[in-house]
């Protein structure tokens, strides 16, 4: 049996100045790199796919198997072409704080895995696309990369290897969409953020055309341990068909939120457990697995194993594995109205249905918010819904549909409430963290 | 253009700035992003002298350019105050109390979303913003001043801070460095770094709090020397000592504890019905 919280990506957050190259050589680091320079490219790529895992930014597609793509013999279509790798470091869903703070305490790991994960695919030139709007963390980064470079990791022969690479920490400017890979993609081209027409996959045609791996900050930060202590090492954690540990992170009306490593697998309860339960006097209401695109689930849920498989099996997804939680002061339709305006405000314009529908959602949801309306603006609302999911271009315009098609099949007495009540039924100032300061101003 | 240019380029220094920034990328057009935050560290918004330089440098349309600085919500056409204050109202911040601290400090500063006080000559101007979800929920209710941290807010805190932006004192992010202005953090996004990398610690409690419940409990990763082998029972292999590990100031870590009672509640295993979407785009974006 494994134990409940397996530290690994966050072994070294607690030592000194962990992000610093010191510290991080202290702590074995760039050993991984050396080990995977001795095997062939390809060895590499078999390991991390018998290691099982997967990608950590949402959609859990197997890391090994998107490597294998990318065309490697110089002879066949597209194998002569510079290939590329890009970290999606957009980190963005609502709910969802891993990758910020494990690229804040120790941006080598994922430098690291850079390295390793670009010699795989024989890539000379890789991009960390880290949102802008976390300055600090682009500052680490940076000074990662800098290090890096000073002391051989990066450039020309790495480690006296002959393998060459350029690492470029690029900051976007602000745009959820970016985090849809191939949105990610058209925006590092110095584009407007939007989504591309699918095939050509980017491991064909991605970044200028060149195939392309993309992977999330966590899964290339994965790939270290899973070179150093071996792909069986790895697979012992986590459950039959999600392998390995993973990056949760508790937010919302706990007693006290905050990142947990533990293999997958793991359930709400017992991080909710560890975590000091729900804020004292108050008991969970509604909670996503993986951010605000991931249908919402409830006290129901609570021994759902946090993995991909019985996340899907409940009629959720395990996402990013953003547990927001919310008690029951929180007015579901408030939350829900939340999401469905920035999905609106996010959405890029490409295709009809999400420019058009989520503009239609809001105007739906925010007559139910004010208790106008009728009940039958609930089937108006699914009915938007149903014509908004699997239209779209791209997962923005699925996922705006998530919260909404939960939240009425969970609370759709809560929906009529309003409606009955002409408002809200619930007191916002309950629910926030600072209730008495409210109460007194 | 509509908007004039003013005719004059700009100074040498940021002119080979953009250049060095082109010069990153295997195609120049890459550079645009970061090239507009550089616009927006000289001009403290994006000019049309800025889109003109872009484009010319870059061999595109202004249009092209335009197009593109009005996509992302980080490029501002009206400028921006010596502080960017932002304040989180999507759902889990709002709910916590991101509503409730936006509506004080719109009351506060005299200002509306995306709008910049009055310059009185007596300190420094503030715009406020309300932001999307910023990484950070663990530490919600958020705002970022400049593109850093502030956690865990209070209304009260909220206007303490911007009263402070205001008068001109030195700033820290709760778990960053001393705030630098806004135009400064451009620069730094734009690929220019300051020195202050090494300021604040790893992360704070919310942060560091599952592996300090795992320090306290023992509880580690598996011993890779000890894989179980086939066959074996994995329970028998499990190491009964807990790594002891060096705890920190900034990471404020108490002593890692000996064998604490592990709870092993047995995970129970659903059937493999539902299986995960494996078509290589990120489900949840």
């Amino acid at each position: 049996m494994t134990d409940t919280l397996t530290p690994v990506l966050s072994d070294t957050w607690d030592a000194q100045r962990p992000w610093t190259l010191p510290a991080y050589r202290d702590a074995g680091g760039y050993q991984a790199l050396d080990t995977a320079l001795e095997m062939e490219p390809s060895a590499v790529i078999d390991l991390v796919k018998e290691s099982g895992l997967r990608g950590r930014g949402g959609a859990g597609f197997p890391t090994g198997m998107k490597w294998g793509f990318i065309p490697q013999d110089p002879e066949k279509s597209g194998g002569d072409k510079p290939k590329y790798l890009v970290v999606n470091a957009d980190e963005s869903e609502p709910g969802t704080c891993k990758d910020i703070p494990l690229m804040m305490a120790n941006p080598h790991v994922l430098v690291e895995g850079v390295i390793i994960s670009s010699y795989a695919i024989r890539a000379n030139h890789a991009f960390i696309y880290v949102r802008g709007e976390v300055l600090h963390v682009v500052r680490r980064l940076q000074q990662a990369v800098r290090e890096a470079y000073r002391a051989g990791h990066l450039g020309t022969d790495i480690h006296g290897s002959g393998y060459d690479l350029q690492v470029t920490v690029h900051a976007g400017a602000g745009a959820y969409i970016c985090g849809e890979e191939t949105a990610l993609l058209d925006s590092l081209e110095g584009l407007r953020g939007q989504p591309r027409l699918r095939p050509p996959f980017p491991a064909v045609a991605g970044l200028y055309a060149a195939p392309t791996v993309i992977n999330n900050v966590e899964s290339i930060a994965s790939v270290v341990p899973i070179v150093k202590n071996g792909a069986e090492w790895f697979a012992s954690m986590g459950t039959e068909k999600s392998k390995g540990m993973t990056l949760y992170s508790l937010s919302g009306h706990v007693a006290r939120p905050g990142q947990f490593e533990a293999p997958l697998g793991v359930t709400l309860r017992q991080l909710l457990d560890l975590a000091g339960g729900v804020r004292a006097g108050h008991r969970l209401k509604f909670w996503t697995p993986g951010g605000s695109s991931t249908p919402i689930l409830t006290d129901e849920h609570l021994d759902v194993p946090l993995d991909y498989e019985a996340v899907g099996a409940a009629g959720s997804m395990l996402g990013t594995k953003a547990l927001q939680i919310f008690d029951e002061t929180t007015c579901v339709v408030r939350a829900v109205l939340r999401w469905t305006e920035f999905y609106k405000h996010e959405s890029c314009g490409k295709c009809t249905p999400c420019r058009e529908g989520t503009w239609w959602l809001v105007q739906t949801l925010a007559r139910l918010e004010a208790g106008r309306g009728s009940e039958q603006d609930l089937e108006t609302l699914l009915d938007q819904c149903d014509n908004i999911l699997g239209r779209a271009f791209c997962a923005l315009g699925d996922g705006a549909t998530s919260p909404i098609t939960s939240s009425i099949q969970y609370f759709r007495g809560e929906y009529l409430a309003h409606l009955e009540q002409g408002g809200c039924p619930f007191d916002p100032a309950a629910s926030t963290l600072f209730a008495r300061e409210a109460a007194m101003a | 253009m509509t908007e004039a240019v003013d005719g004059a380029r700009f100074d040498e220094k940021t002119y080979a700035e953009l250049q060095e920034i082109v010069a990153r990328y295997p195609q120049p057009r890459s550079a645009l992003l970061p090239m507009l935050h550089l616009v927006q560290s000289v001009e403290g918004r994006v000019t049309a002298r800025g889109i003109e330089t872009c484009a010319s440098i870059l061999g595109i349309s202004a249009a092209d350019v335009s197009g593109v600085a009005t996509f992302y919500t980080m490029y501002k056409r009206r400028p921006v105050g010596d502080y960017h204050v932002g304040v989180c109202t999507n759902t889990l911040c709002a709910v916590m109390g991101g509503d409730e601290i936006f509506e004080r400090l719109k009351d506060h500063l005299g200002v509306g979303n995306d709008e910049t006080t009055a310059d009185e000559g007596t300190g420094k101007t503030i715009t406020l913003e309300h932001l999307e979800c910023n990484a950070a929920c663990d530490y919600a209710p958020v705002m970022m001043v400049n593109w850093e941290f502030m956690d865990n807010m209070t209304p009260g805190s909220a206007t303490d801070l911007v009263d402070d932006l205001r008068a001109g004192k030195q700033v820290r992010s709760t778990r960053g460095p001393r705030v630098c202005s806004w135009r400064e953090a451009e620069r730094i996004l734009a690929g220019f770094p300051d020195d202050r990398a090494d300021e604040g610690p790893a992360g704070g409690p919310p942060t560091m709090l599952g592996l300090q419940i795992a320090r306290e409990n023992g509880w580690t990763a598996p011993d890779p020397q000890r894989q179980p082998q086939p066959g074996q029972d994995a329970a028998e292999q499990r190491e009964p000592g807990p790594t002891q590990k060096q705890a920190t100031e900034d990471a404020g870590t108490p002593e890692a504890e000996g064998d604490v009672a592990v709870d092993e509640a047995p995970v129970e295993r659903k059937g493999g019905k539902g299986s995960a979407e494996a078509d290589g785009k990120d489900a949840s974006r």
